[in-house]
């Protein structure tokens, strides 16, 4: 890792000798959150101050995993190395250990309970500094606490350039293309490495994403899990207690030969047309 | 001390949720004793924002800030909120906002809590409900840090006028070339149609549909209705219908006034996805599909019989009442 490193800076440093960083492995780390299922019944416990997560399948978030796919697209069509780092106790292990079935080479837990988006941003900072990676992709959100803010936070502490909603990517050499989705449609942009992206769906589609087999789940118990202990940070938010949405009030059903009734409720009832 | 907020534009113009996110600000300020200043960005129209308690706007004219830039915007917002002495920041939930409001939050070494439906609760210690597990369940989360980033959920809090005169002040942030970071190459961009992020009614097709070809139906309904549409999951994975039109848990959350769902059986994550609209419609063949408990309206029946009835209808209701 070591050696990689001081590389990268000997060419970063000499602007001459960028092409020969094509002929050398672009290294990436995904950055993976450990979340619900997205079928789990979603209940809290504790005074309603925690997630229950009693009889909870937990999984690769799936806008991470689509970021995962793309990263080792980007390993068998380009070369390149890819680590994957979560923030989490012990309890997170079997989905780290499904990325690396999944091909990820190595990976790194920061051994600590993820705070808030802000801690969780600086402690995968961190880890991108020690690994000095030139492609960093995050999911453009959990799907438990849909904060949204590592992948922008982290790009902003590195002063690395950054993507967010990236639904296509593509790096030759130092440069990137992205296309990212805006309300109502798509940008494309282009931009240079290091380079943080949040990903989401169209970074590779739903049939391109790899369920492990038993030769990659065999090969991920011999591959390097580093757990290293969190760096000092703050979290900013706190969240006090959780509650559910009231339960829907009963459907009013309309004959499919009476459709006039049904205008007549969205006007005069509803009040939306 | 002011709350500043950030009032998106497009073509010169204030977005339709520019109102809201202004709304939301001068609660806030007056929940803390005092005023609300608008960032506005390349805008003509932005003294019009007072119409929704503003009662300062930073206009902000600038070349190199056309198309948006996160980067560039979130230190336009900074440099704002420094000058302000603001420790309050309202921002929007699109695309935009999202982007830069972790950029700003970095910056600023800030707090920030998207996907909020509600007023503050409290503002000393400053506390706000927010959506979690993509509207499985509600979050009421205090913000402990000195400077508050706030994302308010699309159309949860509504538009609330109070008639003031925005002074206008132009800004002229300092801003060195080298930290955009991205340039925009080509925008792609539908023009002249509601989107799914700002549309007050959004059409949806599902699997029901039986195939691309049908989808004819679902866009004039739209039309009649001055609606966007979309789908739900499988529908996208087939590539009936392109991947941004994609509704649900892992796609784009909907937070309409109507939502009508037709031929979508309603799996779990697309209700959690869609569960912010205010009112739902469901159109199925099957009375047991799960959509049916989590809706408003439904009709049980063929889509290729209720839906070209229903636009015949909606035309003559649309006639009669224009």
């Amino acid at each position: 890792m070591h050696s990689i490193l001081k590389f990268n800076e000997y060419l970063s440093c000499d602007s001459k000798k960028t092409d020969l960083k094509k002929t050398i492995y672009m290294k990436i780390l995904v950055c993976i959150s450990n979340v619900p299922d997205t079928t789990s019944k979603i209940n809290f416990t504790d005074g309603n101050s925690k997630f229950d997560t009693n009889g909870v399948q937990f999984v690769i978030n799936p806008n991470d995993e689509f970021g995962l796919t793309r990263a080792m697209w980007f390993k068998e069509k380009q070369g390149a190395t890819v680590h994957v780092a979560t923030v989490g106790g012990p309890t997170t292990e079997p989905t780290i250990r499904k990325a690396l079935a999944i091909g990820a080479d190595e990976a790194i837990r920061v051994n600590a309970e993820p705070l808030d988006g802000f801690f969780v941003a600086e402690q995968l900072a961190a880890v991108i500094k020690d690994g000095a990676y030139d492609l960093v992709i995050a999911g453009r959100e959990s799907i438990d606490y849909n904060g949204g803010m590592v992948p922008g936070i982290l790009a902003t502490l590195l002063d690395m350039n950054f993507v967010n909603s990236c639904i296509s990517l593509e790096i030759e050499g130092d440069k990137a293309t992205a296309v990212r989705e805006i309300d109502g449609g798509k940008e494309k942009l282009t931009t240079t490495l290091p380079l943080v992206i949040g990903g989401q769906k169209g970074l590779v589609s739903e049939s391109d994403l790899k369920i492990p087999n038993m030769r990659g789940i065999m090969m991920a118990r011999q591959k390097k899990l580093h757990v290293v202990e969190p760096v000092d940070a703050n979290s900013t938010t706190e969240d006090l207690t959780f509650d559910k949405p009231a339960p829907k009030g009963s459907i009013k059903m309309v004959d499919a030969d009476n459709l006039d009734e049904l205008i007549n409720l969205l006007h005069n009832e509803a009040k939306v047309i | 001390m002011s709350v500043l907020v950030y009032t998106e534009s497009e073509n010169g113009k204030l977005k339709k949720n520019a109102a809201e996110v202004a709304s939301y600000a001068y609660e806030v300020a007056q929940q803390m004793n005092t005023t609300a200043t608008a960032v506005a960005i390349n805008t003509e129209d932005s003294a019009s924002i007072g119409d929704y308690g503003i009662s300062k706007v930073l206009n902000v004219t600038a070349e190199n800030l056309k198309p948006f830039n996160a980067k560039a915007y979130a230190h336009v917002l900074k440099q704002a909120a420094d000058k302000e002495g603001a420790k309050v920041i309202i921002l929007s939930s699109s695309t935009d906002a999202k982007y830069l409001a972790p950029i700003l939050t970095a910056l600023l070494k800030g707090g920030y809590v998207p996907n909020v439906v509600a007023a503050p609760e409290s503002t000393s210690p400053f506390k706000v409900k927010r959506t979690v597990f993509s509207n499985k369940g509600f979050a009421h989360t205090e913000l402990k840090s000195d400077i508050k980033i706030i994302g308010v959920s699309n159309n949860s809090f509504g538009n609330i006028e109070n008639k003031t005169t925005a002074n206008a002040e132009d800004f002229s942030p300092s801003l060195d070339e080298n930290i955009f970071g991205t340039t925009s190459v080509d925008i792609d961009k539908v023009v002249g149609k509601a989107t799914i992020a700002d549309a007050d009614i959004v059409v949806s097709g599902g699997r029901g549909l039986k195939g691309p070809e049908n989808w004819g139906m679902i866009e004039e309904l739209a039309e009649v209705l001055g609606a966007a549409t979309a789908c739900s999951k499988p529908v996208s994975d087939l590539g009936w219908r392109p991947h941004g039109e994609h509704v649900g848990q892992t796609g784009k959350p909907v937070a309409t006034n109507l939502y009508i769902a037709i031929g979508i059986s309603g799996a779990i994550q697309h209700l959690a996805g869609v569960s912010a609209s205010k009112v739902k419609v469901v159109i199925n063949s099957d009375p047991e599909a799960p959509f049916f408990k989590a809706a408003d309206y439904g009709v049980v029946g063929d889509a290729f019989e209720v839906v070209p009835k229903l636009i015949e209808k909606l035309k003559e209701f649309k006639s009669q009442s224009t």
